[in-house]
Protein backbone atom coordinates (compact mmCIF):
# COMPACT_ATOMS: atom_id res chain seq x y z
CA UNK A 1 0.00 0.00 0.00
CA UNK A 2 1.46 3.26 -0.97
CA UNK A 3 1.14 6.32 1.23
CA UNK A 4 -1.31 8.89 -0.04
CA UNK A 5 0.35 11.89 -1.52
CA UNK A 6 -2.41 14.41 -2.03
CA UNK A 7 -1.53 17.40 -4.14
CA UNK A 8 -1.11 20.49 -2.02
CA UNK A 9 -1.03 23.67 -4.01
CA UNK A 10 2.12 25.54 -3.06
CA UNK A 11 1.39 28.90 -1.49
CA UNK A 12 4.83 30.51 -1.76
CA UNK A 13 4.59 33.69 -3.80
CA UNK A 14 0.80 33.29 -4.12
CA UNK A 15 0.24 37.00 -4.39
CA UNK A 16 2.44 37.35 -7.47
CA UNK A 17 0.00 35.18 -9.46
CA UNK A 18 -2.65 37.81 -9.92
CA UNK A 19 -2.45 41.61 -10.35
CA UNK A 20 -5.38 41.89 -7.91
CA UNK A 21 -3.33 40.18 -5.19
CA UNK A 22 -0.26 42.27 -6.03
CA UNK A 23 -2.32 45.43 -5.51
CA UNK A 24 -3.61 43.98 -2.23
CA UNK A 25 -0.08 43.33 -0.98
CA UNK A 26 1.08 46.80 -2.01
CA UNK A 27 -1.78 48.55 -0.25
CA UNK A 28 -1.26 46.41 2.86
CA UNK A 29 2.45 47.19 2.52
CA UNK A 30 1.79 50.91 2.92
CA UNK A 31 1.45 50.08 6.64
CA UNK A 32 5.22 49.53 6.85
CA UNK A 33 5.83 53.06 5.57
CA UNK A 34 3.23 54.52 7.95
CA UNK A 35 5.12 52.70 10.71
CA UNK A 36 8.44 54.17 9.52
CA UNK A 37 6.95 57.67 9.47
CA UNK A 38 5.56 57.21 13.01
CA UNK A 39 9.07 56.15 14.05
CA UNK A 40 10.57 59.23 12.36
CA UNK A 41 8.14 61.53 14.16
CA UNK A 42 8.73 59.72 17.46
CA UNK A 43 12.48 60.32 17.06
CA UNK A 44 11.67 63.98 16.49
CA UNK A 45 9.56 64.42 19.60
CA UNK A 46 12.18 62.56 21.68
CA UNK A 47 14.93 64.84 20.33
CA UNK A 48 12.77 67.89 21.02
CA UNK A 49 12.49 66.76 24.65
CA UNK A 50 16.32 66.50 24.86
CA UNK A 51 16.92 70.16 24.00
CA UNK A 52 18.10 72.39 21.18
CA UNK A 53 21.24 70.49 20.16
CA UNK A 54 19.34 67.20 19.78
CA UNK A 55 16.51 68.91 17.87
CA UNK A 56 18.90 70.64 15.46
CA UNK A 57 20.68 67.33 14.86
CA UNK A 58 17.31 65.70 14.14
CA UNK A 59 16.36 68.39 11.60
CA UNK A 60 19.77 68.02 9.92
CA UNK A 61 19.17 64.25 9.80
CA UNK A 62 15.73 64.74 8.21
CA UNK A 63 17.32 67.09 5.64
CA UNK A 64 20.02 64.53 4.70
CA UNK A 65 19.84 62.82 1.30
CA UNK A 66 19.03 59.28 2.55
CA UNK A 67 16.13 60.64 4.64
CA UNK A 68 14.88 62.77 1.74
CA UNK A 69 14.80 59.62 -0.42
CA UNK A 70 13.07 57.65 2.35
CA UNK A 71 10.56 60.43 2.91
CA UNK A 72 9.83 60.58 -0.81
CA UNK A 73 8.97 56.86 -0.65
CA UNK A 74 6.88 57.43 2.49
CA UNK A 75 5.10 60.32 0.74
CA UNK A 76 4.23 58.16 -2.27
CA UNK A 77 3.01 55.30 -0.06
CA UNK A 78 0.94 57.71 2.08
CA UNK A 79 -0.73 59.00 -1.10
CA UNK A 80 -1.39 55.44 -2.22
CA UNK A 81 -2.70 54.52 1.23
CA UNK A 82 -5.14 57.45 1.10
CA UNK A 83 -6.29 56.50 -2.39
CA UNK A 84 -6.89 52.81 -1.54
CA UNK A 85 -8.36 53.66 1.88
CA UNK A 86 -11.18 55.59 0.25
CA UNK A 87 -11.43 53.24 -2.72
CA UNK A 88 -12.11 50.34 -0.33
CA UNK A 89 -14.31 52.42 1.99
CA UNK A 90 -17.60 51.54 0.24
CA UNK A 91 -16.90 47.92 1.28
CA UNK A 92 -15.53 48.60 4.78
CA UNK A 93 -18.34 50.97 5.73
CA UNK A 94 -21.79 49.66 6.74
CA UNK A 95 -24.35 50.33 3.97
CA UNK A 96 -25.07 54.07 3.95
CA UNK A 97 -28.56 55.23 3.12
CA UNK A 98 -29.69 58.74 2.31
CA UNK A 99 -33.41 59.26 1.75
CA UNK A 100 -34.00 55.50 1.67
CA UNK A 101 -31.52 55.01 -1.19
CA UNK A 102 -28.17 53.31 -0.84
CA UNK A 103 -25.27 55.71 -1.41
CA UNK A 104 -23.21 54.60 -4.41
CA UNK A 105 -19.68 53.37 -3.78
CA UNK A 106 -18.22 55.90 -6.18
CA UNK A 107 -19.89 58.71 -4.19
CA UNK A 108 -18.34 57.51 -0.92
CA UNK A 109 -14.89 57.28 -2.56
CA UNK A 110 -15.25 60.74 -4.11
CA UNK A 111 -16.36 62.24 -0.78
CA UNK A 112 -13.42 60.62 0.99
CA UNK A 113 -10.85 61.80 -1.55
CA UNK A 114 -12.43 65.27 -1.54
CA UNK A 115 -12.30 65.27 2.27
CA UNK A 116 -8.61 64.34 2.19
CA UNK A 117 -7.89 67.18 -0.23
CA UNK A 118 -9.76 69.72 1.93
CA UNK A 119 -8.15 68.46 5.17
CA UNK A 120 -4.66 68.57 3.60
CA UNK A 121 -5.09 72.10 2.22
CA UNK A 122 -6.50 73.22 5.58
CA UNK A 123 -3.55 71.67 7.44
CA UNK A 124 -1.02 73.35 5.18
CA UNK A 125 -2.87 76.66 5.57
CA UNK A 126 -2.74 76.40 9.37
CA UNK A 127 0.98 75.51 9.37
CA UNK A 128 1.68 78.33 6.91
CA UNK A 129 -0.18 80.83 9.12
CA UNK A 130 1.64 79.61 12.24
CA UNK A 131 5.09 79.79 10.65
CA UNK A 132 4.91 82.60 8.11
CA UNK A 133 3.75 85.35 10.43
CA UNK A 134 0.12 85.25 9.34
CA UNK A 135 -0.94 84.78 12.95
CA UNK A 136 1.64 87.09 14.51
CA UNK B 1 -26.68 30.31 25.95
CA UNK B 2 -22.98 29.80 26.09
CA UNK B 3 -21.87 31.70 29.17
CA UNK B 4 -18.23 31.06 28.37
CA UNK B 5 -18.27 33.30 25.31
CA UNK B 6 -15.23 35.45 25.68
CA UNK B 7 -15.24 39.10 24.79
CA UNK B 8 -12.73 39.85 22.07
CA UNK B 9 -10.15 42.61 22.30
CA UNK B 10 -10.29 42.94 18.55
CA UNK B 11 -12.75 45.91 18.36
CA UNK B 12 -10.37 48.12 20.35
CA UNK B 13 -7.43 47.40 18.06
CA UNK B 14 -9.61 47.62 15.00
CA UNK B 15 -10.85 51.04 16.15
CA UNK B 16 -7.26 52.26 16.62
CA UNK B 17 -6.40 50.81 13.19
CA UNK B 18 -9.38 52.57 11.62
CA UNK B 19 -8.74 55.89 13.32
CA UNK B 20 -5.06 55.85 12.34
CA UNK B 21 -5.86 54.76 8.81
CA UNK B 22 -8.39 57.55 8.41
CA UNK B 23 -5.99 60.16 9.81
CA UNK B 24 -3.19 58.92 7.55
CA UNK B 25 -5.52 58.89 4.54
CA UNK B 26 -6.71 62.44 5.24
CA UNK B 27 -3.42 64.19 6.09
CA UNK B 28 -0.59 61.62 5.97
CA UNK B 29 0.90 62.69 2.65
CA UNK B 30 0.56 66.39 3.51
CA UNK B 31 2.30 65.81 6.85
CA UNK B 32 5.29 64.21 5.09
CA UNK B 33 5.34 67.11 2.64
CA UNK B 34 5.31 69.61 5.53
CA UNK B 35 7.86 67.92 7.81
CA UNK B 36 10.33 66.76 5.14
CA UNK B 37 9.98 68.87 1.99
CA UNK B 38 8.25 72.20 2.72
CA UNK B 39 11.39 73.97 3.93
CA UNK B 40 13.81 72.69 1.22
CA UNK B 41 11.19 73.56 -1.43
CA UNK B 42 10.75 77.04 0.02
CA UNK B 43 7.04 76.51 0.76
CA UNK B 44 7.65 77.39 4.40
CA UNK B 45 10.22 79.79 5.91
CA UNK B 46 13.63 78.36 6.83
CA UNK B 47 12.94 78.76 10.56
CA UNK B 48 9.52 77.06 10.38
CA UNK B 49 10.84 74.09 12.37
CA UNK B 50 13.29 76.00 14.58
CA UNK B 51 13.72 74.74 18.13
CA UNK B 52 11.82 77.74 19.53
CA UNK B 53 8.86 77.23 17.18
CA UNK B 54 8.62 73.48 17.77
CA UNK B 55 9.02 73.85 21.53
CA UNK B 56 6.18 76.39 21.60
CA UNK B 57 4.05 74.04 19.50
CA UNK B 58 4.78 71.02 21.70
CA UNK B 59 4.12 73.03 24.88
CA UNK B 60 0.70 74.07 23.62
CA UNK B 61 -2.10 71.68 24.63
CA UNK B 62 -3.51 71.50 21.09
CA UNK B 63 0.00 70.90 19.79
CA UNK B 64 0.53 68.08 22.30
CA UNK B 65 -2.82 66.49 21.41
CA UNK B 66 -2.01 66.71 17.69
CA UNK B 67 1.47 65.19 18.06
CA UNK B 68 0.18 62.36 20.26
CA UNK B 69 -2.76 61.63 17.97
CA UNK B 70 -0.59 61.47 14.85
CA UNK B 71 2.29 59.42 16.28
CA UNK B 72 0.18 57.00 18.35
CA UNK B 73 -2.59 56.41 15.80
CA UNK B 74 -0.11 55.98 12.90
CA UNK B 75 1.71 53.36 14.99
CA UNK B 76 -1.48 51.49 15.98
CA UNK B 77 -2.78 51.59 12.42
CA UNK B 78 0.47 50.26 10.99
CA UNK B 79 1.06 47.42 13.48
CA UNK B 80 -2.51 46.14 13.21
CA UNK B 81 -2.25 45.96 9.45
CA UNK B 82 1.24 44.44 9.52
CA UNK B 83 0.16 41.84 12.12
CA UNK B 84 -2.82 40.74 10.04
CA UNK B 85 -0.71 40.60 6.87
CA UNK B 86 1.83 38.21 8.41
CA UNK B 87 -0.45 35.30 7.53
CA UNK B 88 -0.49 36.44 3.89
CA UNK B 89 3.29 36.17 3.64
CA UNK B 90 3.30 32.73 5.24
CA UNK B 91 4.21 33.64 8.81
CA UNK B 92 2.04 31.98 11.40
CA UNK B 93 1.26 34.87 13.69
CA UNK B 94 1.27 33.75 17.30
CA UNK B 95 1.71 35.49 20.62
CA UNK B 96 5.32 36.41 19.86
CA UNK B 97 4.41 38.21 16.64
CA UNK B 98 1.53 39.91 18.43
CA UNK B 99 3.78 41.21 21.20
CA UNK B 100 6.42 42.30 18.68
CA UNK B 101 3.92 44.19 16.51
CA UNK B 102 1.65 45.78 19.08
CA UNK B 103 4.60 46.25 21.44
CA UNK B 104 6.21 48.79 19.12
CA UNK B 105 2.94 50.74 19.02
CA UNK B 106 2.57 50.64 22.79
CA UNK B 107 6.22 51.66 23.29
CA UNK B 108 5.86 54.44 20.71
CA UNK B 109 2.74 55.75 22.42
CA UNK B 110 4.28 55.69 25.90
CA UNK B 111 7.53 57.31 24.69
CA UNK B 112 5.55 60.08 22.99
CA UNK B 113 3.55 60.70 26.17
CA UNK B 114 6.78 60.76 28.17
CA UNK B 115 8.48 63.17 25.75
CA UNK B 116 5.47 65.51 25.66
CA UNK B 117 5.36 65.43 29.47
CA UNK B 118 9.11 66.17 29.69
CA UNK B 119 8.75 69.08 27.28
CA UNK B 120 6.33 70.63 29.77
CA UNK B 121 3.51 73.09 29.46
Amino acid sequence: MSARKPYVRPMAGWWRRDPFFVEYMVHEGTAFFVWLYALELLAGVLCLAQGKAAWDAYRAFVASVPLLILNAAIFAMMLYHGYTWFKIMPRTLPPMKVGGKRVAGATITALGLGGALVASVLLFGIVWMLTSGGAQ
Amino acid sequence: MNQALKRSHEPIFWLLFGAGGMLAALIGAMLVLITAFAVPLGLLPADAFSYANMLAFAQNLFGKAFILAVVALFFWHAVHRIFHSLHDVGIHAGTGARVLCYGTALAGTLLTVWALWTIGF
